[in-house]
């Protein structure tokens, strides 16, 4: 399901299936996009924050227009204990390694892998990054 | 020939593409189809341009069908320069027939008789569109043929676009010479510049689509069937307000494609309204800012804005205004009396 912004239309709420998982998608060239990321933040019950909600940052090929700075970033990552991920949509390559990865999170945090819960996925991940 | 004249044509031959520069100069036809066969157009534009100095000088160009090539070029190529649009107005009702002959002549005189040293050309093209190129002079030096101003007056239309170029002094000496030849009482400037003439000519003379106003505001049945394409996996949560953003989109800038402008530029002379205990600006002057959007294609660039996400739609009156106010800068003032707020000058 794609959206512009949280929260969802009320009108399709009996349309919509469980949701999984959150990416929430800022795009490194507009400052806009991080402050809508940070206005649909609040939105989001706080269950969903242990380990169902990722950062997709895009656009990180193209260092001349950079926007936001990787501090907010990291910090957003921080405070919302989730994982950030890096990509550049305009790269075949990275477009489809990306999804692979999403994809792999969102088995996890639907439940689909046994003996790894999206919590556990979540605090690997950012331990991981920390180092 | 003379030699200012060699290096004229010289210069504007060198301008043009090399791919065209055949067809131009047989459009110019002041060398005949077996002269133009001597040349060999596919060698590089410098040797081209001197070949045909050569030519010219075998033919005694003089500076009169040098100013014509120099016209054909303009007329290819008009958005090289910056044109503005000029409005004449008659007192009364006379629908005058338009006699051409009578307009060069009336026109040649006037502008010579308030200064000696201009060239002045014409050229006639389909729908009614005359071609004016001068070179300006100065009461005591030969006119400066690279310093030229275009007129295109349409003649069943008050509407006359002028690209000036340098020497913006002598603009109301041709505006007044214009009004004159063309039996008009008066000449004002609206607000309206671009590099895309035929723009401009959309515009004034409403060719471009429009918006129609509608009565009820929802949409006709038929348009609201928007092809789901793409993936019927991927839910689109917001496609209510997108449509929305399509259609009001649509309602504001008609489908066809948008005259074409560079600029759109605002003059504010408004108050500056700030928190009364940050005292800024005590003096209750306005606060003067100048607001300048550019773009390579302004209007498309708006009217795609909404349906990016990166403004609301529907967009402020004052950027959607633009075609039909027919005027790109705008200065606005505080509106006085009831109701505070901005309004447009006319």
């Amino acid at each position: 399901h794609l959206a512009t912004s949280l929260p969802l239309p009320s009108e399709r709420d009996h349309l919509r299936p469980r949701i999984d998982l959150i990416a929430f998608m800022i795009d490194i060239k507009s400052k806009y996009s991080l402050k809508n990321v940070e206005a649909s933040l609040a939105h989001v019950d706080a269950s969903f924050f242990l380990g169902k909600v990722c950062f997709l940052v895009t656009g990180v090929g193209r260092v001349n227009y950079c926007s936001v700075e990787m501090n907010s970033i990291w910090k957003l990552g921080e405070v919302y204990c989730s994982p950030v991920l890096f990509c550049e949509l305009e790269l075949e390559g990275i477009r489809v390694a990306t999804a692979q990865r999403l994809l792999r999170m969102l088995q996890i945090c639907a439940g689909h892998i046994p003996g790894v819960s999206a919590l556990s996925f979540g605090s690997l991940m950012r331990n991981s990054a920390d180092n | 020939m003379d030699v200012t004249v060699a290096e004229y044509i010289r210069r504007t031959v060198l301008k043009i593409p090399r791919d065209e520069i055949k067809t131009m100069l047989q459009k110019w036809g002041f060398l005949s189809e077996t002269q133009l066969q001597t040349v060999n157009f596919h060698q590089i534009k410098e040797n081209i341009s001197q070949d045909v100095v050569q030519l010219c000088e075998e033919n005694s160009a003089d500076i009169k069908q040098a100013a014509v090539l120099d016209i054909i070029y303009n007329h290819i190529y008009p958005n090289k320069r910056v044109w503005s649009v000029y409005q004449m107005n008659k007192t009364g009702e006379e629908t005058e027939f338009f006699d051409l002959t009578d307009f060069k002549k009336k026109f040649k005189r006037q502008l010579r008789s308030a200064l000696k040293n201009v060239t002045i050309n014409f050229r006639e093209y389909e729908d009614n569109a005359v071609w004016i190129r001068i070179a300006w002079g100065t009461p005591y030096t030969k006119p400066n043929q690279y310093k030229t101003s275009y007129v295109v007056y349409h003649s069943q239309t008050p509407y006359v676009f002028i690209s000036v170029s340098v020497l913006k002094s002598n603009l109301p000496l041709l505006c007044q010479a214009l009004v004159v030849a063309s039996n008009y009482h008066d000449i004002r400037e609206m607000e309206l510049r671009s590099h895309s003439l035929n723009s401009l000519k959309d515009i004034v003379f409403k060719r471009y689509s429009q918006n129609f106003q509608t009565y009820y505001p929802r949409p006709l049945q038929e348009r609201n069937v928007a092809p789901e394409s793409g993936d019927l996996r991927i839910i689109q949560e917001n496609r209510n307000e997108k449509e929305r953003i399509q259609r009001v989109n649509q309602e504001v800038f008609g489908d066809g494609p948008q005259p074409k402008l560079e600029f759109a530029q605002y003059k504010l002379e408004t108050m500056f309204k700030s928190d009364p205990k940050m005292g800024v600006l005590d003096e209750k002057e306005p606060f003067r800012c100048l607001v300048k959007f550019s773009s390579p294609h302004l209007l498309e660039s708006l009217k795609s804005l909404a349906p990016a996400g990166m403004a609301d739609a529907p967009l402020s009156p004052l950027l959607t205004c633009i075609p039909q106010k027919a005027r790109n800068y705008f200065k606005i003032r505080e509106k006085k009396g009831f109701f505070p707020g901005s309004f447009v000058s006319p």
